[in-house]
Protein backbone atom coordinates (compact mmCIF):
# COMPACT_ATOMS: atom_id res chain seq x y z
CA UNK A 1 0.00 0.00 0.00
CA UNK A 2 2.02 2.95 -1.21
CA UNK A 3 1.76 5.59 -3.94
CA UNK A 4 4.10 6.58 -6.46
CA UNK A 5 4.20 9.83 -8.20
CA UNK A 6 6.21 11.08 -10.78
CA UNK A 7 6.53 14.72 -12.38
CA UNK A 8 6.81 15.99 -16.05
CA UNK A 9 7.24 19.86 -16.81
CA UNK A 10 6.01 20.86 -19.74
CA UNK A 11 6.05 24.57 -21.48
CA UNK A 12 3.78 25.89 -18.78
CA UNK A 13 2.26 23.10 -16.78
CA UNK A 14 3.45 20.34 -14.80
CA UNK A 15 1.93 16.88 -14.99
CA UNK A 16 1.63 14.88 -11.75
CA UNK A 17 0.71 11.52 -12.54
CA UNK A 18 0.44 8.93 -9.26
CA UNK A 19 -0.38 5.36 -9.35
CA UNK A 20 -1.85 3.63 -6.07
CA UNK A 21 -3.66 4.72 -2.89
CA UNK A 22 -4.44 8.33 -1.71
CA UNK A 23 -5.56 8.80 1.65
CA UNK A 24 -4.03 9.79 4.74
CA UNK A 25 -0.73 7.59 5.08
CA UNK A 26 -0.11 8.49 1.19
CA UNK A 27 -0.85 12.22 1.38
CA UNK A 28 2.04 13.80 2.63
CA UNK A 29 4.21 12.38 -0.66
CA UNK A 30 1.81 14.29 -2.72
CA UNK A 31 1.91 17.63 -0.11
CA UNK A 32 5.11 17.12 -0.89
CA UNK A 33 5.30 17.19 -5.09
CA UNK A 34 2.58 20.01 -4.98
CA UNK A 35 4.37 22.61 -2.23
CA UNK A 36 6.75 24.12 -4.15
CA UNK A 37 4.62 24.50 -7.44
CA UNK A 38 1.64 25.24 -5.62
CA UNK A 39 3.53 28.55 -3.99
CA UNK A 40 5.59 29.50 -6.99
CA UNK A 41 2.74 29.69 -9.00
CA UNK A 42 4.15 30.01 -12.44
CA UNK A 43 2.83 26.75 -13.57
CA UNK A 44 -0.82 24.81 -14.84
CA UNK A 45 -1.04 21.81 -12.94
CA UNK A 46 -2.61 18.70 -14.18
CA UNK A 47 -3.02 15.45 -12.25
CA UNK A 48 -3.76 12.47 -13.61
CA UNK A 49 -5.26 9.94 -11.28
CA UNK A 50 -5.53 7.31 -14.15
CA UNK A 51 -3.93 4.48 -11.92
CA UNK A 52 -4.88 5.48 -8.25
CA UNK A 53 -6.85 2.91 -7.11
CA UNK A 54 -8.44 4.80 -3.94
CA UNK A 55 -9.16 8.12 -3.05
CA UNK A 56 -10.60 9.77 0.07
CA UNK A 57 -11.72 13.43 1.73
CA UNK A 58 -7.70 13.77 2.27
CA UNK A 59 -7.22 14.04 -1.54
CA UNK A 60 -10.06 16.04 -2.55
CA UNK A 61 -8.52 18.62 0.46
CA UNK A 62 -5.54 18.45 -1.13
CA UNK A 63 -6.91 18.88 -4.67
CA UNK A 64 -9.03 22.24 -3.57
CA UNK A 65 -6.24 23.67 -1.85
CA UNK A 66 -3.84 22.97 -4.60
CA UNK A 67 -6.73 24.94 -6.81
CA UNK A 68 -7.19 28.10 -4.41
CA UNK A 69 -3.25 28.60 -4.47
CA UNK A 70 -2.76 27.74 -8.44
CA UNK A 71 -6.23 30.33 -8.87
CA UNK A 72 -4.46 33.32 -6.52
CA UNK A 73 -1.78 33.06 -9.75
CA UNK A 74 -4.07 32.73 -12.54
CA UNK A 75 -3.36 29.37 -13.27
CA UNK A 76 -5.63 26.36 -13.60
CA UNK A 77 -5.77 22.88 -12.19
CA UNK A 78 -6.84 19.58 -14.01
CA UNK A 79 -7.44 16.48 -12.93
CA UNK A 80 -7.69 13.74 -15.46
CA UNK A 81 -7.91 9.89 -15.48
CA UNK A 82 -10.57 10.16 -12.64
CA UNK A 83 -12.70 6.88 -12.54
CA UNK A 84 -16.01 6.92 -12.12
CA UNK A 85 -15.46 5.58 -8.66
CA UNK A 86 -13.56 8.55 -7.76
CA UNK A 87 -15.66 10.91 -10.16
CA UNK A 88 -18.63 10.05 -7.91
CA UNK A 89 -16.43 11.92 -4.90
CA UNK A 90 -15.93 15.10 -6.71
CA UNK A 91 -19.88 15.14 -7.38
CA UNK A 92 -21.33 14.26 -4.10
CA UNK A 93 -19.19 16.97 -2.38
CA UNK A 94 -19.90 19.81 -5.15
CA UNK A 95 -16.29 19.73 -6.54
CA UNK A 96 -16.97 18.64 -9.52
CA UNK A 97 -18.38 21.99 -11.00
CA UNK A 98 -15.24 23.46 -9.20
CA UNK A 99 -12.52 21.92 -10.73
CA UNK A 100 -11.82 21.11 -14.39
CA UNK A 101 -12.19 17.29 -14.14
CA UNK A 102 -11.36 14.41 -17.01
CA UNK A 103 -11.66 17.48 -19.56
CA UNK A 104 -8.09 17.02 -21.09
CA UNK A 105 -7.81 16.72 -25.00
CA UNK A 106 -4.75 14.56 -24.86
CA UNK A 107 -6.44 11.28 -22.81
CA UNK A 108 -4.11 8.53 -23.83
CA UNK B 1 -27.59 -19.29 22.63
CA UNK B 2 -28.10 -18.34 18.95
CA UNK B 3 -26.93 -14.94 18.16
CA UNK B 4 -28.09 -12.64 15.07
CA UNK B 5 -24.76 -11.60 14.08
CA UNK B 6 -20.70 -12.25 13.72
CA UNK B 7 -18.70 -9.90 15.45
CA UNK B 8 -15.06 -8.47 14.53
CA UNK B 9 -13.40 -6.53 16.17
CA UNK B 10 -9.46 -5.09 15.67
CA UNK B 11 -7.05 -2.88 17.29
CA UNK B 12 -5.16 -0.62 15.48
CA UNK B 13 -2.27 1.54 16.49
CA UNK B 14 -2.96 5.36 16.17
CA UNK B 15 -1.28 5.97 12.82
CA UNK B 16 -2.31 6.32 9.19
CA UNK B 17 -0.33 3.64 7.59
CA UNK B 18 -2.52 1.30 9.36
CA UNK B 19 -5.88 2.96 7.26
CA UNK B 20 -4.92 0.72 4.14
CA UNK B 21 -4.76 -2.34 6.49
CA UNK B 22 -8.36 -1.67 7.76
CA UNK B 23 -10.03 -1.15 4.34
CA UNK B 24 -8.39 -4.55 3.45
CA UNK B 25 -9.86 -6.17 6.10
CA UNK B 26 -13.01 -4.23 5.51
CA UNK B 27 -13.20 -5.71 1.55
CA UNK B 28 -12.48 -8.95 2.84
CA UNK B 29 -15.37 -9.42 5.25
CA UNK B 30 -17.99 -7.28 2.85
CA UNK B 31 -16.87 -9.75 -0.02
CA UNK B 32 -17.81 -12.68 2.13
CA UNK B 33 -21.25 -11.55 2.35
CA UNK B 34 -21.95 -10.73 -0.45
CA UNK B 35 -21.90 -7.02 -0.95
CA UNK B 36 -21.58 -5.22 -4.18
CA UNK B 37 -18.31 -3.66 -5.68
CA UNK B 38 -19.86 -0.31 -4.89
CA UNK B 39 -21.13 -1.05 -1.45
CA UNK B 40 -17.36 -2.53 -0.61
CA UNK B 41 -16.24 1.10 -2.06
CA UNK B 42 -18.53 3.15 -0.11
CA UNK B 43 -17.56 1.40 3.19
CA UNK B 44 -13.89 1.33 2.44
CA UNK B 45 -14.32 5.42 2.22
CA UNK B 46 -16.43 5.77 4.97
CA UNK B 47 -14.31 3.35 7.49
CA UNK B 48 -11.31 5.60 6.01
CA UNK B 49 -12.83 9.16 7.05
CA UNK B 50 -13.70 7.89 10.60
CA UNK B 51 -10.23 6.64 10.84
CA UNK B 52 -8.47 9.21 9.37
CA UNK B 53 -10.18 11.35 11.72
CA UNK B 54 -9.30 9.52 14.69
CA UNK B 55 -5.23 9.39 13.58
CA UNK B 56 -5.57 13.03 13.33
CA UNK B 57 -7.55 14.10 16.39
CA UNK B 58 -7.68 11.82 18.88
CA UNK B 59 -4.38 11.45 20.68
CA UNK B 60 -1.26 14.21 20.60
CA UNK B 61 1.62 13.73 18.49
CA UNK B 62 3.53 12.12 21.43
CA UNK B 63 1.01 9.99 22.38
CA UNK B 64 0.32 6.08 21.75
CA UNK B 65 -3.25 5.67 21.33
CA UNK B 66 -5.07 3.07 19.78
CA UNK B 67 -7.95 2.84 17.30
CA UNK B 68 -10.81 -0.15 17.49
CA UNK B 69 -12.63 -0.96 14.79
CA UNK B 70 -15.35 -3.30 15.06
CA UNK B 71 -18.15 -4.99 12.19
CA UNK B 72 -21.17 -6.38 13.19
CA UNK B 73 -21.99 -8.60 10.39
CA UNK B 74 -25.52 -9.56 9.87
CA UNK B 75 -27.40 -11.30 7.22
CA UNK B 76 -28.40 -7.82 5.39
CA UNK B 77 -26.67 -5.41 6.86
CA UNK B 78 -22.78 -4.56 8.31
CA UNK B 79 -22.61 -2.48 11.20
CA UNK B 80 -19.01 -1.02 11.36
CA UNK B 81 -17.89 0.21 14.67
CA UNK B 82 -14.67 2.77 14.93
CA UNK B 83 -14.01 4.20 18.55
CA UNK B 84 -10.55 6.27 18.90
CA UNK B 85 -10.34 5.27 22.53
CA UNK B 86 -8.16 2.46 22.17
CA UNK B 87 -10.43 0.04 24.83
CA UNK B 88 -12.26 -3.12 24.14
CA UNK B 89 -15.99 -2.17 24.26
CA UNK B 90 -18.63 -4.44 24.88
CA UNK B 91 -20.53 -4.50 21.75
CA UNK B 92 -24.11 -4.84 23.13
CA UNK B 93 -23.43 -1.71 25.47
CA UNK B 94 -22.13 0.36 23.05
CA UNK B 95 -25.07 -0.07 21.00
CA UNK B 96 -27.72 0.76 23.46
CA UNK B 97 -25.51 3.92 24.59
CA UNK B 98 -25.56 5.24 20.57
CA UNK B 99 -28.60 7.30 20.84
CA UNK B 100 -30.05 7.87 17.63
CA UNK B 101 -28.92 10.36 15.00
CA UNK B 102 -29.20 13.96 16.14
CA UNK B 103 -28.64 16.25 13.12
CA UNK B 104 -27.80 19.30 15.11
CA UNK B 105 -24.81 17.10 16.59
CA UNK B 106 -23.53 16.39 13.40
CA UNK B 107 -23.84 19.73 11.85
CA UNK B 108 -21.80 20.89 14.40
CA UNK B 109 -19.60 17.94 14.09
CA UNK B 110 -19.27 18.60 10.00
CA UNK B 111 -17.62 21.86 10.79
CA UNK B 112 -14.85 20.54 12.86
CA UNK B 113 -14.09 17.59 10.55
CA UNK B 114 -14.56 19.24 6.89
CA UNK B 115 -15.59 16.74 4.21
CA UNK B 116 -14.81 13.25 6.22
CA UNK B 117 -18.30 12.91 7.86
CA UNK B 118 -20.22 14.43 5.60
CA UNK B 119 -19.05 11.29 2.91
CA UNK B 120 -19.81 8.93 6.01
CA UNK B 121 -23.38 10.16 6.41
CA UNK B 122 -23.78 10.15 2.33
CA UNK B 123 -22.24 6.74 1.62
CA UNK B 124 -23.90 4.73 4.26
CA UNK B 125 -26.91 4.15 4.98
CA UNK B 126 -26.99 4.63 9.15
CA UNK B 127 -24.72 6.50 11.19
CA UNK B 128 -24.34 7.90 14.92
CA UNK B 129 -21.25 9.52 16.48
CA UNK B 130 -21.28 9.38 20.15
CA UNK B 131 -18.89 12.28 21.56
CA UNK B 132 -17.70 11.22 25.03
CA UNK B 133 -15.63 9.48 26.38
CA UNK B 134 -13.23 9.96 22.97
CA UNK B 135 -15.18 9.67 19.55
CA UNK B 136 -17.13 6.65 18.77
CA UNK B 137 -18.92 6.69 15.28
CA UNK B 138 -21.46 3.85 14.04
CA UNK B 139 -21.75 3.38 10.23
CA UNK B 140 -24.11 0.81 8.82
CA UNK B 141 -24.24 -0.90 5.37
CA UNK B 142 -27.29 -2.65 4.46
CA UNK B 143 -26.48 -5.63 1.80
CA UNK B 144 -28.51 -6.41 -0.79
CA UNK B 145 -29.80 -10.03 0.09
CA UNK B 146 -30.48 -10.35 -3.86
CA UNK B 147 -26.84 -10.29 -3.99
CA UNK B 148 -26.31 -13.68 -1.68
CA UNK B 149 -26.85 -16.99 -3.39
CA UNK B 150 -28.32 -19.23 -1.19
CA UNK B 151 -25.37 -21.30 -0.49
CA UNK B 152 -23.47 -17.74 0.15
CA UNK B 153 -21.21 -17.87 -2.74
CA UNK B 154 -20.62 -14.44 -3.07
CA UNK B 155 -21.03 -12.83 -6.92
CA UNK B 156 -17.54 -12.18 -6.87
CA UNK B 157 -16.58 -15.13 -7.09
CA UNK B 158 -18.44 -16.00 -9.96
Amino acid sequence: MNINISTEEKKDEYIIAMSGELDVYTAPELQEVLNPIRQDGSHHVKIDLSDVSYMDSTGLGIFVGTLKDLNKHGKELRVTGVSDRILRLFEITGLRDLMHINESSEVE
Amino acid sequence: MSHQYDYIEMKFPSSAEYVGLIRLTLSGIFSRVGATYDQIEDAKIAVSEAVTNAVKHAYNEDEDGNILVGFAVYSDKIEIIVSDKGQSFNYEEIKSELGPYNEDDNVNYLREGGLGLFLIDTLMDEIVVRKDPGVTISMTKYIDESQVHSDGETISNR
